[in-house]
């Protein structure tokens, strides 16, 4: 279980408010396909991705990162049992979607890019930033945890 | 690879960027300290507090070898060699605090250029920090 400090608990709380899923989960995603362009590896069921405006005019692409992003929501709701939140999930991934966990730090690091590029400096200070990653990092081990 | 017009619009960001050379500097830094603590074992001879005169000066000679670097990337061997010998042979920095630098430089790069630090730029800037710390750790072994 992580070890929360009060603090961070509000930097978490307070960004995650400010977040529209709607609006940053799309551009995550679809920037995970072009700066790291071998994930599109999963999305061949997606239409159209081969060019960058591809990418980023494609709808199934922007509804999937929606669905990423959302599921998050879980994850702040419960940050004292995260690993429990998404053991379904990691299994999921393992075991049908067959995806590299290495992938779900990329996605994470550009999440946090993204909420920089729409909220600034002050948006996300450096504490903020560590407060965000290291509830991000929980979520990724979670998502990585039931890998066999 | 970087292709013709990234590393034009490396240059050109860079270039934009050298004028607040300090900031976007110990911006980046200071937020790899937060979110990494154990890259603050390399600077235990400095104060690295918020706005410190060490935090700047230091931020600003990064990003003026970065920006340097970028002006003309191809020759990125040739430009780097005093700066490969000093982290190889002197600093003795883990080569994996470099991808750490690099994500919150990204960050920092995010929060100060907003929209303008499209998708594109994103990529194109990712992949240069890439190269530019592979190039750092050459001399390593």
């Amino acid at each position: 279980m992580v070890d929360w400090t009060d603090a961070e608990r509000a930097a978490i709380v307070s960004l995650w408010g400010k977040i529209n899923v709607a609006e940053i989960g799309p551009q995550a995603l679809a920037r995970l396909l072009i700066v790291y362009p071998w994930t599109q590896r999963h999305f061949g069921a997606f239409g159209n991705i081969s060019t960058n405006a591809a990418i980023l005019g494609n709808q199934k692409v922007a509804d999937h990162g929606k669905i990423v992003m959302g599921g998050l929501e879980r994850a702040v709701k419960n940050l004292d049992n995260i690993k429990e939140v998404y053991k379904t999930l990691s299994v999921k991934h393992s075991d049908i979607i067959h995806v590299d966990p290495d992938n779900f730090r990329l996605l994470a690091e550009i999440i946090t890019i993204c909420v920089g590029a729409k909220f600034g400096s002050a948006g996300i200070n450096p504490d903020a930033q560590a407060a965000w990653q290291k509830f991000l990092s929980a979520v990724v081990s979670a998502l990585g945890r039931q890998y066999h | 690879m970087l292709s013709k017009k990234e590393k034009e619009l490396i240059a050109e960001i860079w270039g934009k960027l050298l004028p607040v050379a300090e900031d976007i500097g110990s911006d980046a830094l200071l937020r790899m300290f937060s979110s990494y603590p154990g890259t603050k074992t390399y600077f235990s001879h400095l104060d690295i507090s918020a706005r410190s005169s060490h935090l700047l000066s230091h931020g600003k000679k990064i990003v003026e070898a970065i920006a340097e670097g970028a002006q003309d990337i191809s020759q990125l061997a040739v430009n780097l060699g005093p700066l490969q010998t000093l982290h190889a042979y002197q600093l003795r920095i883990d080569p994996s605090n470099f991808k750490l630098f690099s994500h919150c430089m990204l960050v920092t790069l995010a929060c100060h250029m907003g929209d303008d630090f499209t998708p594109v730029a994103h990529a194109a800037m990712d992949k240069y920090l890439s190269a530019f710390a592979a190039m750092l750790a050459l001399k390593y072994r």
